[in-house]
């Protein structure tokens, strides 16, 4: 039989649906892969028998002629940023570490209830915060990737959906979920060679999703391919009247939908995107999608995107702003770690509790945040960063006059080696410039594997589309995949 | 604009952090870099232009006017919302003493 920890999400979902395997056999497979990878770091916890009990349930449901759902038979990883009921959810910091949710996030109760299985929860960057996935409080997650150098330098993952890209690259899992508050889906997935797609802001419910910052947190599926990440993004997207800022529409049917004719099509080249001492790797990979988007029918234009140099300063005042917010809520007093001093009162407790709680970056980014946004400074920074932001969006409403979708690097460079950028938080920030415009707008974007580096590794390319287009940036990845035929995967060395 | 170790210090008290003075020490140079960083916003002209309140237009929603119209997120579930309490005493969290 074939090795199953080789299928991605349809195949499996085919194949149990045909009877060619059991949703069982598949479950099996995934954790004995996953029990057999722990030198990665990729889980913060495992949960084989849950992966287990959902492919009974789908296995049965078969038995009984009954339909088996989008998911049917897939287990998948869960990024420890979902609440789920009755396993410890951390965002991989010591002060949410032994919370146990007493309920489910939305996204994945509807992947449960399309048929998918948990694997475990997957190690993070803590509370999302990070480029490299080094911020976690249980330790990096190790990339399966490593340089053709001979060497053995351990690589990022990217961040701060790590876990997600590791696993799913290392055949862990099939698929992951992911969350993209700057790039956390697409410059993780670029970095390890699969594909993940951020939707449009509101796609995907954010209730139970444990927050860094509202108005640009957005979950998303990471997986092999486009179609993989086409089905799964059906089953997690959707109305949710639990989150304000869920959108009320219906979910499209995206894996229908995949079409990989650009005939009629514009895809805008962003000329701020090629900037001075760019990767030369990187700049190739780039030049190879335009030929390949061209090649399927597409009409190739150049469009200016005038205010992308700031698009990166304005969203680290924007996003430590909301997580200075949003972070308060971890006082020690009803849930997660309470550190209390001998004789200290209530403000000493918060302060020691939080001290002893959060990592050196989320620090960081709070008392960025609180700066900010304090008395005196507001219309400076924050007020300035959010017309900035308008500014940034207008960009694309423009450029979106002129073209269907937008072609860009994913990340400036491939992954670089665990510590190499850690000492230093503004380089490692600068990892997401080509992400984080399309945060700040809350436009659907997604990576794509397009090839190896000279060093061996992964190179993704990033497509941008208007709002609700996700089919449209799909589709634009489709091409790429099919045409970059990217067939590496890393070798087993854990 | 650039912050000095008082300035800091300020900043952890309002955010409720404790630091000691060597996490201080460390956390200027680090914050100034970003702060130095960030000021380049200073240059866009703004004129005119709103600030984003919204990302992708959306109609602000109302609940119906129902008591725990959805159980999983209404009232009476104290056990629930005590569950991972660090310390409860009578169906309450428990905190140290706040009135002297």
């Amino acid at each position: 039989m074939t090795d199953l920890t080789n299928l991605g999400v349809a195949a499996i979902r085919d194949g149990v649906a045909a009877g060619d395997f059991t949703a069982v056999e598949v479950a099996e497979a995934f954790n004995a892969n996953v029990a057999a990878a722990a030198a990665l770091n990729a889980f913060i916890v495992t949960t084989p028998e849950r992966a287990i009990e959902a492919a009974q349930a789908t296995d049965a449901r078969r038995a009984a002629g009954q339909p088996l759902g989008k998911m049917g038979g897939v287990p998948i990883g869960m990024k420890d940023l979902f609440a789920t009921k009755g396993v410890q959810t951390t965002a991989a910091s010591h002060i949410l570490e032994g919370f146990v949710p007493e309920y489910e996030s939305t996204v994945s109760q509807k992947l449960w209830d399309a048929g998918a299985g948990m694997l475990g929860k997957l190690n993070l960057d803590q509370f999302a915060m990070g480029s490299s996935n080094e911020t976690s409080y249980f330790g990096n997650v190790i990339s399966p990737w490593r340089r053709n150098d001979g060497g053995n330098a351990a690589m990022a993952p990217g961040g701060s959906s790590g876990g997600s890209s590791a696993a799913v690259s290392a055949r862990l899992a099939p698929a992951a979920t992911g969350t993209d508050t700057g790039g956390s889906i697409r410059q993780p997935a670029a970095f390890t060679g699969i594909s993940g797609i951020k939707p449009t802001y509101g796609r995907c419910s954010r209730w139970g999703i444990v927050a860094f910052a509202s108005s640009l947190d957005q979950a998303g599926p990471m997986a092999r391919d486009v179609r993989d990440c086409a089905i799964m993004l059906e089953a997690m997207a959707g109305f949710d009247p639990k989150d304000a800022t869920s959108l009320d529409l219906p979910v499209p049917a995206w894996e229908a939908g995949l079409s990989a004719d650009m005939k009629g099509k514009k895809v805008g080249i962003p000329r701020e995107y090629r900037m001075d001492g760019m990767d030369a790797d990187v700049a190739a990979s780039w030049d190879q999608g335009i030929a390949w988007l061209k090649d399927a029918g597409a009409e190739i234009v150049e469009i200016s995107l005038p205010h992308t140099k700031y698009a990166l300063p304005a969203y680290y005042i924007i996003a430590p702003a909301e997580a200075s917010s949003n972070l308060a809520r971890y006082d020690g007093v009803r849930y997660g770690l309470r550190d209390l001093p001998d004789g200290a009162g209530l403000q000493d407790m918060y302060a020691a509790t939080r001290a002893a709680g959060f990592g050196p970056e989320v620090k960081r980014r709070i008392l960025i945040g609180t700066y900010v946004l304090s008395a005196g400074f507001y219309d400076a920074y924050y007020t300035q960063a959010q017309k900035v932001r308008t500014l940034i969006s207008h960009d694309y409403k423009n450029a979106f006059t002129e073209c269907d979708v937008i072609l860009a690097p994913t990340a400036p460079t491939a992954a670089f080696g665990l510590g190499e950028k850690s000492d230093d938080p503004l380089a490692m920030y600068l990892n997401d410039v080509f992400a984080v415009p399309a945060s700040l707008a809350g436009l659907p974007a997604m990576s794509v594997p397009a090839g190896l580096n000279r060093e061996g590794l992964p190179l993704g390319l990033q497509i941008v589309g208007r709002p609700f287009d996700e089919q449209g940036v799909l589709n634009a990845g489709l091409v790429i995949e099919q045409r970059a035929h990217f067939s590496a995967k890393p070798e087993r060395w854990w | 604009m650039s912050v000095d170790t008082a300035t800091v210090a300020k900043i952890a008290a309002l955010a409720r952090i404790k630091v000691s003075e060597a996490e201080l020490e460390a956390m200027v140079p680090e914050l100034n870099g970003i702060l130095a960083w960030v000021e380049q916003l200073g240059e866009v002209d703004v004129t005119g232009i709103e600030p984003m309140t919204a990302v992708i237009e959306n109609q602000l929603r109302l609940r119906d006017d129902v008591i725990n119209a959805d159980p999983l997120t209404g009232g009476d579930n104290r056990e629930g919302v005590l569950a991972n309490a660090p310390a409860r005493q009578d169906g309450f969290f428990g905190v140290p003493k706040v009135i002297e």
